[in-house]
């Protein structure tokens, strides 16, 4: 099967599905020329044209509105956002009119669009440029948030993504482009419409002591810690939830009630990150299954500093995993 | 010699009659072309005073309620240059807009009224009627937010080639936020076939324009986006048409986009619970001495419609207004929302 990178998925699931549909294009900061900030939509240019690949102007509440008009009369628009920092600048569209128009309207119109671009922190970019804003837009009813972890998952749920009737939040891990995995090839039987479904969570490591359930980059810092803890006999199921709204409970306290104990990792800060609604979740579904009290780790409740150490410090590392873990155990 | 600061777009209509006393400028019409119009100003007006006495004497209406009365020829001048096809976009101020594009009385004030018969089912109130039957993309309620909405519509009638084209119709209050200034310039770079229309009632709630804005002109936004304008007093139903209709043409055939600003004045408050303590009696009185529907029907009167007709008109509106309180009344309360948030 072949091996590709997140980023590569991503260019497949938009190239794909505007073979697929003509009502899809892309519209953002420097998808078509400059063949994207971040290359995701490398080639897209040269295969669709100026009309599907649009270059926006440095105004995101401007062309994220104009994603959500088209989507309204039935367009499909990818609205990247070069990093969903500058989300924060387009979130009345987002919030105000993309999750609120089928139920302002009664159900007359709805508004398939996909908000998509890079999310959480990178690397020494400061703190403008480094935050989790996945727990704003899950807050939100009418949006749908999906966090891959994986090239695959990145693959399958942007196709899912683009064919949803909803607006949908897709926030990529801005540290993972380069990361691969195996992804079938839409030539092959198995990959030839790979659509992973929104609100599926997915089981990314089985174990029976503990759970830890992260999303995004924090599925593979997870996934790093249950690799050292398995040294010391200590095996940790890792639950990558995928899609943050909806949320599938079912499988993350399936696994809570097998291991009886929860570790939340998430990249975000801690005051009401999404993780303490995975968290309330969890007890209101699993108290009788619990063995110790549910852990969370964030990253430190200040803005992101700059310094390559500080930053380190800020954000959760296997280290800070593996203590979670061990007081979720009560072996400190 | 000091070079103007502002100059006039090259391809433009340049024209600004904005002045009270201005001479009255006759466009030429029929009673054939004027009379349907007049019958929609008319219904419009006795649509908000029937919404206004179910929010003060019954509290039948709830929440926020802003009401058009005094700028009826706006919208619906507007409205009456365009295809069926075509859309609308407009503000949290919009029953008249909604009613011009072909919603009923009926499911309007039902859904003021909150009814499960409204035209959203009861869950948009006053600020968020939507007509999908009618292509009314809405009535929305953050200031300037839903400019970028209509030139997104515009967009696709673009992608598409369909020949449609949008109206976004706002408020000189909306002359400052920043979804304004970017829906105007992107609809500017690219060329889409919207016209954005400043309704200058000449407050923004209650702060009037030169406590707003430092050039008390909206329309001269477009010279910064080579972008065509025109700017005009909107007393007169039938130069709205005219000269609406002309800025429609420029967009569905050189799919070009206009600013057109039409200076009006609401007679009521901003909501209900505005009393409108900042402007005065006396200018209060001076616009409404040039309400467009007393004009509108005078003009009727001087092209030869006789007093019989008029007043089946007006007879036929009263009845329309009655008959949709009476079902606002009767209809059954909204029961649903739970199917309303994602499509499945």
């Amino acid at each position: 099967m072949p091996v590709i990178s997140y980023r590569e998925a991503l260019n497949q699931a938009m190239r794909e599905e505007m073979e697929r549909d003509p009502s899809v294009f892309i519209m953002g900061e420097e998808v078509g020329h400059y063949n994207g900030a971040y290359k995701v939509t490398q080639g897209l240019l040269q295969r669709f044209s100026e009309r599907r690949i649009v270059d926006a102007p440095i105004a995101e509440m401007g062309f994220a509105g104009i994603g959500v008009g088209a989507a309204m009369v039935g367009l499909r628009p990818i609205i990247e956002f070069m990093t969903f920092n500058f989300s924060l600048v387009a979130i009345d569209q987002i919030i105000n009119n993309a999750a609120k128009i089928y139920q302002m309207s009664g159900g007359q119109y709805h508004v398939p669009i996909v908000f998509r671009g890079p999310g959480g922190p990178a690397v020494q970019v400061g703190s403008q440029h480094s935050q989790a804003l996945e727990s704003f837009y899950a807050h939100v009813p009418g949006l749908k948030v999906v966090m891959p972890s994986t090239a695959l998952d990145a693959k399958g749920l942007l196709k899912a993504a683009i064919r949803d009737d909803n607006p949908v939040v897709f926030i990529e891990g801005e540290t993972l482009y380069n990361t691969t995995w195996e992804v079938p090839s839409r030539d092959d039987a198995a990959g030839a419409d790979l659509l992973i479904p929104i609100g599926k969570a997915d089981v990314k490591r089985a174990g029976t002591d503990l759970t830890l359930i992260a999303w995004s980059k924090m599925v593979w810092t997870c996934l790093d810690a249950a690799k050292q803890l398995a040294q010391d006999g200590i095996e940790c199921e890792v639950v990558d939830p995928r899609t943050l709204r909806p949320l599938d409970v079912e499988t993350l306290a399936a696994s809570v009630k097998k291991t009886g104990r929860c570790v939340i990792v998430e990249i975000g800060w801690p005051v009401a990150g999404f993780g303490a609604e995975v968290a309330y979740q969890i007890q209101r579904h699993c108290m009788d299954s619990l063995d110790a009290p549910i852990e969370r780790v964030t990253s430190d409740d200040v803005p992101m500093p700059y310094a390559k150490n500080l930053e380190d410090e800020v954000q959760p590392q296997v280290k800070d995993v593996v203590a979670a873990v061990k007081r979720a155990l009560y072996l400190d | 010699m000091v070079a103007p600061v502002v100059t006039a777009s090259m391809t433009t209509p340049d024209s600004v009659r904005v002045e009270p006393d201005d001479p009255v400028e006759l466009v030429a019409t029929t009673v054939e072309e004027l009379a349907p119009l007049y019958r929609q100003m008319l219904a419009i007006r006795r649509l908000e005073e029937a919404a206004a006495k179910a929010y003060s004497q019954g509290g039948k209406i709830g929440g926020f309620l802003h009401l058009i009365i005094g700028q009826e020829a706006v919208c619906v001048g507007a409205t009456a240059a365009l295809k069926p096809d075509d859309y609308v976009v407009a503000t949290y101020r919009e029953h008249g807009h909604a009613y011009a594009k072909g919603s009923s009385a009926r499911a309007i004030l039902a859904e003021l009224y909150g009814k499960k018969t409204g035209l959203v089912k009861g869950l948009g109130g006053s600020m968020h009627l939507f007509d999908k039957q009618t292509n009314f993309l809405g009535g929305y309620g953050i200031v300037g937010g839903h400019v970028p909405i209509a030139a997104g519509a515009a967009f696709a009638s673009k992608y598409r080639n369909d020949g449609r084209v949008t109206l976004c119709f706002f408020g000189d209050g909306a002359a400052t936020i920043g979804g304004f200034a970017e829906g105007l310039a992107l609809a500017a770079l690219w060329k889409l076939p919207v016209v954005l229309i400043c309704e200058n009632n000449q407050y923004s709630m209650g702060t009037p324009m030169y406590r707003s804005l430092a050039v008390e002109d909206v329309s001269l936004r477009a010279l910064a986006h080579g972008m065509a304008r025109d700017r005009f007093d909107g007393d007169d139903v039938i130069k709205v048409k005219r000269r609406i209709g002309e800025a429609i043409e420029r967009a569905r055939t050189n799919g070009e986009p206009t600013l057109v600003e039409v200076v009006t004045y609401r007679f009521r408050g901003h909501s209900m619970s505005d009393p409108g303590l900042y402007r005065t009696k006396e200018e209060v009185e001076e616009w409404r001495r040039r309400d467009p529907l007393n004009r509108c029907r005078q003009r009727l009167v001087d092209l030869g419609m006789k007093d019989p007709a008029l007043e089946a008109l007006e007879g036929d509106v009263k009845a329309e207004i009655e008959d949709a309180v009476k079902f606002a009344e009767e209809s059954p309360p909204a029961d649903a929302y739970l199917p309303y948030v994602v499509k499945e």
